[in-house]
């Protein structure tokens, strides 16, 4: 859950330049002004990025606390809920519903609702623990701008990549 | 610009390399921008001593968002209303992938036309890495 995530136009040039993405929309003001959506909008993944406000986010270190990344070797930190692959799951699948499209100077706030939870067995990584969430992301206005349903899973073992 | 239902058909399809031989870096700067700095995607040592990979990987929201970038240049900016996928394989460094994204339903509904899409992304050995669906508004 995220209590405010405001959207930056510089953090959508970043986040556009990180997905490969040299659509102009995401850069140049003067040229989105020419387009159908008549200004700068985020690419449609962007809302991912959300991360970034979410208060004590297990996947950013915190200052001053062990971190289960690396320094010169590994530092043994070990993380709650990790999967067997240690690395606290994968990510399963995806999915948006856009009501519209982010614009920078637009305020997020963020509302987790648990989904469903199964499990299944894989040749390749063992028993699946899947995990899904719902994510409502409304905007200053209190309306509703995009649905989102993520599905983690867990892993017994590292994926094989045979 | 946005796709016209009278100028498209069923089968339709949009082919795009959205990642060529895909670099380290490329994926920490998406662990910066997107804010998911999990050790797996940017920590080698973690990865394959504790983790038991042969490296780091790609984060799958970075190919979704690469793929996402292969859609929106077919239907047009500001014009997807859905867009989903499943991770089916890890994307590692040195990938090339390519995204086809095929016109599976062109419809209208309360009076706007849409277009339903199919979308995969691949890598160089032809093993498919992401597998989902779009529906974006289009002209008539």
């Amino acid at each position: 859950m995220v209590d405010r995530f405001p959207v930056e136009a510089g953090h959508i040039m970043l986040f556009a330049r990180s997905i490969g993405d040299t659509n102009d929309i995401y850069y140049d003001e003067d040229y989105a002004k020419t387009t159908e959506p008549g200004g700068i909008i985020a690419p449609p993944t962007f809302v991912q990025a959300s991360a970034q406000w979410e208060e004590g986010y297990s996947l950013r270190p915190t200052i001053g606390e062990p971190w289960f990344g690396s320094g010169k070797e590994p530092t043994g930190v070990k993380r709650e809920s990790s999967g067997g692959g240690g690395g606290g799951g994968l990510h399963a699948e995806q999915h948006y519903e856009y009501h519209r499209h982010l614009r920078p100077g637009d305020v997020l706030r963020s509302v987790n609702k648990p989904g469903e939870t199964w499990e299944r067995e894989s040749k390749r990584a063992g028993k699946l623990k899947f995990s899904e969430s719902i994510t409502e992301y409304y905007d200053q206005n209190d309306e509703l701008v995009i649905t989102a349903r993520s599905v983690g899973v867990q892993t017994e073992r590292p994926v094989d990549q045979g | 610009m946005a796709l016209k239902a009278s100028e498209i058909k069923v089968g339709d399809e949009h082919v795009e390399v959205v990642a060529d031989n895909l670099t380290r870096t490329q994926i920490v700067q998406y662990a910066g921008t997107s804010g998911d700095y999990n050790p797996l995607h940017s920590d080698e040592v973690f990865t394959t001593k504790v983790a038991g990979y042969p490296s780091v990987f790609a984060h799958g929201m970075l190919s979704m968002g690469a793929t996402g970038m292969a859609v929106t240049n077919y239907v047009g900016d500001g014009r997807l209303t859905k867009y989903g996928v499943r991770f089916v394989n890890q994307v590692w460094p040195g990938d090339t992938l390519t995204a086809t994204v095929a016109v599976e339903e062109i419809r209208e509904e309360d009076g706007q036309h849409l277009v339903d899409l199919t979308v995969s992304t691949s890598n160089q050995d032809g093993r498919e890495v992401v597998r989902g669906s779009a529906t974006a508004r289009i002209d008539p």
